[in-house]
């Protein structure tokens, strides 16, 4: 008769030493694969990611909640949904994730591959981009299904696309890196309602007070939002201001984090 | 090649004012299982993950394959179990290794090693989701899959039911007749004493005894048994064979030890019949680690 013990140990394995890393591409493609795989399992995430975006999109386009001066309304919301889109994924969702990784000791673990810290950080980024690529897709296509006409340099969007990225990129790891996991869950998710409340996105900085509007310009979702709706919805140049706030933000938070990043 | 797998001199470990490694010297051989014994407390984890590369020493060198432990080309050769921790929870357990896998340039096949491993059935479970073994037999086919040199596990078995200890036993001994050195942390003596080829004894942040199993516990054997509490042992002193010592520890536990044969068991027994004394329990046993962990520090290994 046949058990469960009786059944053969598995193939053979050979533990000989035969220690090598693996090639830098290999060990971050695989990397930021893990990555991208665990952002759109995890229901939390998408939800921030693409669903609340495409929420806002539709629903603020189509019905006349907020005025949003002349104009199709999705001239408005477009360029601030794609803001909104990229501060969920480089900022909240890489803070959270990043802060428990923390916390379950991944961080420390995978601080023990060949994988560099450096290589860890590259793969992250790249997991965002590619995540934020799907996005910007997403909203694109359901924003030109809605009526927008887009113009402007795609160039100029992109370097705002990407300098957001690493501002919010540095705050969220500022955060995942000295708070504990709970704390930065809250705080992520706390920053991301007030900046979408007070950036720019769906509600124009024009209806603050003109003191605090200036305040609020500087903001690095006011000046991703503002950029791109100047851009893409009115055929503007070269954003500096907007690209000026973010490139500030940007150096300072990811300065800030790498110096005081916990790894455990 | 030449260089021990670990070699640590006169280690230093601080946190705050407490001093968690109070001049810890050791060496681990290359190809050979060194187990570092020790209650909870002790000192077992800072120096491993000092040797890990996760914390600094305050003092003293530590030099793992030849080399400083903080030296980033370590990461390839050397392969680590935490004692807790270090998978994403939601990972599922066969894409965590095979994560690992890519990491490496001649890596282990994952598969393989989860049919090895028992985990087979549960590649598509989240590592949240595995029983406490199953987690920890992840880890452990993690810190192997990338065919390291050296391999750090530490506690590898705790919380571990026995069918599962003993299936990391026959891994650490597979491992050790590939060649590989293993360095593992343990609170049970009785792994120690199965497992390893050197075992370090610490306590209090210093090494209290070292020596092959066999060489601490010592090649004499030792007569024990209960009877009342503080029975006056020079009687039986007197007809013991020179060389033969007998205590009272715990209270009405005895200990005789010398050349245990039959003379010294007639003797003892003569003894018993002439004090009047029953001894229960009479047993003949080698000293356990845990005997000699006593001995040196007065205190229960747990």
């Amino acid at each position: 008769m046949t058990t469960a013990n009786d059944r053969p140990a598995g193939t053979a394995l050979d533990f000989t030493p035969a220690p090598g890393a693996a090639p830098l591409s290999r060990m971050v493609a695989a990397q930021a694969g893990a990555e991208i795989r665990a952002i759109l399992r995890n229901g939390e995430q998408l939800l921030l990611t693409m669903i609340i975006p495409v929420l806002l999109l539709v629903g603020f386009s189509a019905a006349p909640l907020v005025n949003v001066g002349e104009g199709p309304r999705v001239d408005f919301m477009a360029p601030g949904v794609l803001a909104l889109a990229v501060m969920s994924t480089a900022f909240t969702g890489q803070a959270i994730a990043t802060g428990f990784e923390r916390r379950y000791g991944v961080l420390k673990r995978l601080g023990a591959t060949p994988l560099s810290r450096g290589g860890l950080m590259l793969a992250k980024t790249l997991a965002v981009i590619a995540v934020e690529t799907v996005q910007i897709a997403v909203i694109t296509g359901v924003a030109l299904a809605l009526g927008w006409r887009p113009g402007g340099s795609p160039l100029a969007a992109l370097a705002l696309l990407l300098l957001g990225t690493a501002a919010f990129s540095g705050l969220g790891l500022l955060m995942a890196g000295t708070l504990r996991a709970e704390a930065t869950l809250a705080g992520a998710n706390l920053v991301y309602l007030l900046l979408l409340g007070c950036g720019g996105v769906v509600f124009p900085l024009s209806t603050f007070p003109d003191a605090m509007e200036k305040a609020l310009e500087l903001l690095p979702i006011s000046a991703l939002a503002g950029g791109l709706r100047s851009v893409l919805t009115d055929g503007a140049g070269l954003p500096v201001a907007a690209l000026t706030v973010l490139a500030a933000w940007a150096a300072v938070s990811l300065l800030a984090a790498s110096r005081t990043f916990r790894w455990e | 090649m030449d260089s021990p797998a670990v070699e640590i001199i006169d280690l230093v470990k601080r946190y705050g004012p407490t001093t968690a490694i109070d001049g810890l010297s050791l060496r681990a051989a290359r190809g050979a299982v060194t187990a570092i014994l020790g209650p909870n407390g002790a000192g077992k984890t800072s120096t491993i993950e000092i040797c890990e590369g996760f914390r600094r020493a305050d003092g003293g060198t530590v030099s793992v394959l030849g080399l400083d432990p903080a030296r980033t080309e370590l990461r390839a050769r050397v392969g680590v179990m935490l004692q807790a921790g270090g998978v994403p929870p939601a990972m599922r357990c066969g894409e965590w290794l095979r994560l690992a896998a890519r990491f490496h340039a001649r890596p282990l096949d994952p598969q393989a090693l989860l049919d090895r491993l028992g985990l087979a059935e549960h590649a598509r479970t989240p590592y949240r989701r595995l029983s406490g073994g199953q987690q920890q037999r992840v880890s452990l086919a993690a810190a192997v899959i990338g065919r390291p040199e050296l391999v750090f596990l530490d506690e590898p078995t705790a919380g571990l039911d026995p069918q599962a200890r003993h299936a990391c036993w026959d891994l650490v001994g597979e491992l050790r007749a590939a060649g590989v050195s293993v360095v593992l942390t343990t609170h049970h003596m009785d792994e120690a004493e199965k497992l390893a080829d050197h075992v370090v004894i610490i306590d209090r942040g210093t090494v209290v005894a070292e020596g092959t199993p066999a060489a601490l516990t010592g090649a004499e054997r030792q007569l024990r048994f209960r009877a009342r509490p503080a029975l006056t042992l020079d009687e039986l002193l007197n007809a013991l064979p020179a060389g033969s010592s007998a205590k009272e520890s715990p209270a009405g536990h005895y200990i005789i030890e010398g050349q245990v044969g039959p003379e010294l068991l007639a003797t003892v027994t003569a003894w018993c019949a002439a004090e009047g004394v029953t001894a229960d329990d009479l047993s003949i046993e080698r000293r356990t680690l845990e005997d000699v962990f006593l001995e040196l520090t007065g205190r229960e290994l747990r």
